[in-house]
């Protein structure tokens, strides 16, 4: 039951940062422009009314065909308030860049890294954006929808008659 | 024929004494882990037939057993503990990840720990009951002492010991 804020992010963001909100089965989210996702984030963390300190998760989805091509979800939750929102930033596909949470919140620090590896998002001034699940010899991007579904990228493998 | 006589005598005596007393090298990497567990516990207990000690350092050791899924990115790690293992060795691939990936067909899970070492007995299973990983290990015994094992052919092959020539059948039906 956050509607409030919703409430709150849209009076403090009348100008169009704010590009669509929705609230179902009691979960609220909104949609954020993403030149506004750092001001937005640092906002929700730092008001009285929205106090979201806590980072839950940070993901992303791939919308192909749509476009903008990927979703950033953001998921927040205040620990005084128990409330919860989900924040969602389109990033598209000729340029995947979208700006760091990392000083907002350390702990999307490595769920940053695993939107990169997966799916090829960029966070801008994230200080350290490596892959973290694959590794580094690995071409492309796997959970992007486009990317092979049995495609294997080996380090390894034996010599036929080796032992 | 004197000599061969007791030089196959001998390696059967040798082969006796390998497949009773296997240091296995737990390489645990998932939910198998469990029942492989269950397997080293007392209810099943694989002392009773002289594999339970595991040794954490593969030098030591000489069955290497590969319980759960192996990823691409372990491959190079686990063909790293095979190679630091002493000849002769054995391996057992414990589970249906590692005998063959499971049901993961995608970007990130070998098909297989046989992909970059080789393999002497699969269980498969989802995970395999403990009855299942027993009766894997009979049957590796019984090939230690047929000296069918993958290292104890190729030992013989390339440096001309372990089992004389003659001793070896071609592997069976289930063995």
């Amino acid at each position: 039951m956050a509607k409030i804020v919703l409430d709150t992010l849209l009076a403090r963001f009348p100008g169009g940062e704010i590009l669509a909100t929705g609230s179902q089965h009691g979960n609220e989210w909104a949609r954020v422009a993403p030149v506004a996702w750092r001001q937005v984030a640092e906002f929700l963390r730092d008001d009285p009314v929205a106090q979201m300190n806590m980072f839950v998760d940070l993901t992303c989805v791939d919308r192909t065909p749509h476009e903008p091509r990927f979703d950033v979800v953001l998921h927040l939750y205040s620990i005084e308030r128990k409330h919860r929102v989900r924040l969602l930033a389109g990033v598209p596909e000729k340029e995947p860049v979208i700006d760091t949470l990392v000083p907002v919140w350390p702990g999307a620090n490595w769920f940053e890294r695993e939107a990169f590896d997966m799916y090829g998002v960029r966070f801008a001034g994230h200080p350290d954006l490596r892959r973290i699940l694959m590794y580094p010899e690995f071409q492309g991007h796997p959970l992007r929808k486009d990317y092979p579904k049995e495609k294997r990228q080996p380090l390894l493998r034996r010599l036929p008659g080796s032992v | 024929m004197p000599l061969t006589f007791y030089s196959s005598k001998l390696a059967d005596a040798v082969n006796w004494a390998r497949k009773y007393s296997l240091f296995q090298y737990p390489f645990v990497t998932a939910c198998c882990g469990m029942e492989f567990m269950a397997m080293w516990a007392p209810k099943y207990d694989v002392a009773r037939f002289g594999a339970e000690f595991p040794r954490f350092s593969p030098r030591q050791a000489d069955l290497l057993i590969i319980v759960g899924t192996i990823t691409e990115r372990q491959a190079p790690v686990l063909r790293r503990i095979y190679d630091q293992m002493c000849e002769p060795k054995w391996v057992i691939a414990f589970g249906v990840c590692a005998s063959t990936g499971g049901f993961y067909q995608n970007y990130s899970v070998m098909p297989g720990a046989d992909q970059v070492i080789p393999v002497d007995v699969y269980v498969p299973g989802c995970p395999p009951r403990p009855e299942q990983a027993l009766d894997a290990l009979i049957m590796l015994q019984e090939r230690i002492q047929r000296g069918e094992g993958h290292s104890q052919v190729v030992l013989k092959q390339e440096k001309g010991y372990d089992v004389p020539l003659a001793a070896i059948r071609k592997t069976g039906a289930g063995g």
